[in-house]
C-alpha cells in the first residue's frame, strides 16, 4: 500500500508536517461507495461542493439509531426516548464544539444552510429591516444567500448592496468599506466561494461591521469541510452550514446564532417542540434552541451530522485543509497545463475549488465524456449565475475536491480532459 | 455501456463547430427565446413565414455542442418545410432522442437520425431539443422565453 507520505515525495516540495500521517488511501477505505465503478472505470469523485460521500462512520451510526434508539425525542417519559433525546441533544454538542460554540444552545438544528439563512431573513431580517435600509451581500454569493434577502427586501422596501469582486475572484474590500453606513442592517457571505473557492476574509469584513453595529451572517456551507471554524474567533453573528457537504447526510444543517441575537428573535415556524405552553389564546414559546425547531425534527440526520464532525474532527481538519490544499495546487498547476483551459477563480486564498472553461468546448460536452471515464464533475453555474456573467461565461467546469481525493484522481481528470480535446479535435 | 461516438458523431461536431443559418433574419415575422437554466444554453430562433410555410429560418445563441448542432440541423430540416409539416418532424425527432422512435422514423428523419445516439445520455435530450421547442414556440408566435425546465 501507497502511504500519503510516500505518495506526496514523488511531487515536488515536502508537504506540511500537519499532515504528515495524513493516509489518504486508509481515508478512502471508510467511504464504501468510492470502491466501484462507473461506465466501467473506477470512480473518480470530484464533485464534493455540491455533495460529499458519506464514511462508514456515518452510516453506522444511523443504522444503529434506528436499530436502538429510535423514538421521539424531548417528550416521552420511555427509554427509548431518553435515548433518542440524548443521541439527538449530544450531536448540538458535537456541533458546539466543532463551530467552538460557547453554548449548545447556539446551535439550531436546520435542512441545511438554504433554510438556515431562510430562518435568520423572516426572523431577524423581518425584525430588523424596515424600507430604505440595506443589505450587504457579495458578487460571489451562492443563490440561498441572495434570493432570500432579495425577497425580504422586495417585502420591506430595503435594499440590496452587492460588493464587487476583481478579476481573480477576489473582493474588493474597499468597495465593501464604502458601501457599510448607517443604512446597513446586515452583511451575509460565504466564507469560502461554492464557484470560484476564494476565501473571503471574514474576520476582517466581521470587524469592520461590527465597528457599525452591522451584525454579519457567513455562509459557511464550503467553509465548514475543509477550514478550522471558530465561530468566536471570527466573532460571526450567525453562521450556517449543511451537513450533506461534510460527509454527513442529507436534509441536515446548523445555524449558529449568538445567543443574545436569538433570544430577541422571533421564531420561525410555529408547532410542536418550539412552545412551552399553548391556549386558544396565547402561546408562550421554548427556550432555545427548541424555539426555531417546530415539528419532530430530523434525528437521524441530527445523529449522522454528529457522526460526521467526529470522523472529521478525528481526522483533523487542519490536516484536511493541508491535505486539500496539496491536492489543489497540484490540480491547479496540471489542469492549468491543458491546452485551452481557463481557469476561473485564481484569488490569492483558495480552497477546494477548481473551476475552468476548455473554450470552445462547451463544459456540458466535457462533463457528459469525463463521465464515461468514470469522472464526476459540476458543470453549469453553480447556482452563482451573477458570477458566471461577472466572468462572462454562461457556465464552467468544476472540479471540487474532499478529503479523500488524490493526486492520482487528478492525473485521471487531466486524461479525462485530453480525451475531451481528442473527441473535438 | 453508451458510446460517446454514438452521442458526438462527426456530422454533429461539425454542425456544432460551424452551425448553419446562424445568423439574425432581419426580415423574421417570428421568433422565439429557449433557455436551458441547467446548463445556460440560450438560443433565438428567426422565422420568416409566408402564409404556412417556412420561408427562411435561423438562429443564434450559445450552447453545448448538441443543441447548437441541432438547432443547426433543424433550421436545414425545415426550411421549406409548412408548420404542419415542421411540428410532424418535431414529434418524430422528440421520439428519436428520447428511444421511443420506431426504426421507420429514423428513415423519416433523413440526416437528423444521427441524433439517435441522445437516447443513451438522458440528460442531454433537453439539449437536443431546447432549439425545436423554441422553433415550436416561434411558429405559435408566443413571445415569452421558454424554458426547458
Amino acid at each position: 500500500m501507497t502511504t500519503a507520505a510516500n505518495t506526496y515525495t514523488d511531487f515536488g516540495p515536502s508537504p506540511a508536517a500537519a499532515h504528515a500521517g495524513y493516509d489518504v488511501q486508509r481515508v478512502r477505505r471508510d467511504f464504501p461507495i468510492l470502491a466501484q465503478k462507473v461506465h466501467g472505470k473506477p470512480l473518480v469523485y470530484l464533485d464534493n461542493a455540491a455533495t460529499t460521500q458519506k464514511p462508514q462512520q456515518v452510516l453506522d451510526a444511523i443504522i444503529r439509531y434506528y436499530s436502538e434508539e429510535n423514538s421521539n425525542v424531548h417528550r416521552g417519559v420511555h427509554l427509548l426516548s431518553e435515548r433518542a433525546t440524548e443521541a439527538y441533544e449530544r450531536a448540538r454538542g458535537v456541533a458546539q464544539r466543532f463551530l467552538n460554540a460557547a453554548r449548545p444552545e447556539e446551535i439550531i438544528f436546520v435542512r441545511g444552510t438554504t433554510e438556515a439563512i431562510n430562518l435568520v431573513a423572516q426572523t431577524y431580517g423581518r425584525h430588523n429591516v424596515a424600507a430604505g435600509d440595506e443589505i450587504i451581500i457579495t458578487a460571489m454569493e451562492h443563490h440561498s444567500n441572495i434570493v432570500p434577502w432579495q425577497m425580504l427586501c422586495q417585502e420591506k422596501g430595503a435594499r440590496l448592496r452587492v460588493v464587487p469582486i476583481n478579476d481573480r475572484g477576489d473582493l474588493i474590500l474597499e468597495e465593501y468599506e464604502k458601501l457599510l453606513g448607517p443604512k446597513t442592517r446586515l452583511v451575509a457571505l460565504g466564507h469560502v466561494s461554492n464557484a470560484l473557492g476564494t476565501i473571503n476574509p471574514v474576520r476582517r469584513i466581521v470587524e469592520l461591521a461590527h465597528q457599525q453595529g452591522v451584525p454579519v451572517l457567513v455562509d459557511g456551507a464550503q467553509a465548514a469541510p475543509r477550514l478550522k471554524v471558530d465561530v468566536r474567533e471570527l466573532d460571526a453573528d450567525f453562521y450556517a452550514f449543511s451537513g450533506h457537504k461534510i460527509y454527513g447526510p442529507t436534509g441536515i444543517g446548523v445555524l449558529y446564532g449568538k445567543t443574545s441575537l436569538l433570544d430577541a428573535m422571533p421564531p420561525y415556524q410555529g408547532g410542536g417542540d418550539m412552545i412551552s405552553s399553548v391556549t386558544f389564546e396565547k402561546t408562550l414559546y421554548n427556550k432555545l434552541p427548541h424555539k426555531f425547531e417546530a415539528g419532530t425534527p430530523h434525528m437521524e440526520g441530527a445523529i449522522g451530522l454528529g457522526a460526521a464532525l467526529e470522523y472529521v474532527s478525528r481526522l483533523g481538519i487542519e490536516n484536511i485543509t493541508a491535505h486539500e490544499q496539496e491536492v489543489l495546487a497540484y490540480a491547479t498547476e496540471q489542469v492549468s497545463a491543458v491546452p485551452g483551459v481557463r481557469l476561473i477563480g485564481t484569488a490569492r486564498e483558495k480552497t477546494g475549488v477548481l473551476s475552468f472553461v476548455l473554450e470552445p468546448i462547451h463544459p456540458h460536452d466535457i462533463g457528459t465524456i469525463l463521465d464515461q471515464e468514470g469522472i464526476a464533475i459540476r458543470t453549469g453555474h453553480h447556482c452563482a449565475q451573477p458570477v458566471m456573467q461577472r466572468f462572462g461565461v454562461p457556465a464552467t467546469a468544476r472540479a471540487s475536491f474532499g478529503l479523500y481525493n488524490t493526486r492520482e484522481e487528478v492525473d485521471a481528470l487531466v486524461r479525462g480532459l485530453n480525451k475531451v480535446r481528442e473527441v473535438f479535435a | 455501456m453508451a458510446d460517446l461516438r454514438d452521442l458526438y458523431q462527426e456530422v454533429i461536431l461539425e454542425h456544432s463547430k460551424q452551425p448553419r443559418n446562424y445568423r439574425e433574419l432581419g426580415d423574421a415575422n417570428h421568433q422565439a427565446e429557449g433557455y436551458n437554466p441547467l446548463c445556460g444554453d440560450h438560443f433565438t430562433v428567426y422565422l420568416k413565414m409566408d402564409g404556412e410555410k417556412i420561408q427562411d429560418v435561423s438562429f443564434q445563441g450559445s450552447g453545448c455542442a448538441i443543441s447548437k448542432a441541432s438547432a443547426s440541423m433543424m433550421t436545414q430540416s425545415v426550411k421549406g418545410k409548412t408548420l404542419a409539416e415542421a411540428e410532424k418532424i418535431f414529434e418524430r425527432f422528440h421520439k428519436l432522442v428520447t428511444g421511443a422512435g420506431h426504426n421507420g422514423d429514423q428513415e423519416e428523419l433523413g440526416k437528423l437520425a444521427v441524433f439517435s445516439g441522445v437516447s443513451e445520455f438522458p440528460v442531454r435530450v433537453k439539449c437536443a431539443t431546447l432549439a425545436w421547442h423554441t422553433l415550436h414556440a416561434a411558429l405559435q408566435g408566443k413571445q415569452e422565453t421558454i424554458s426547458t425546465e
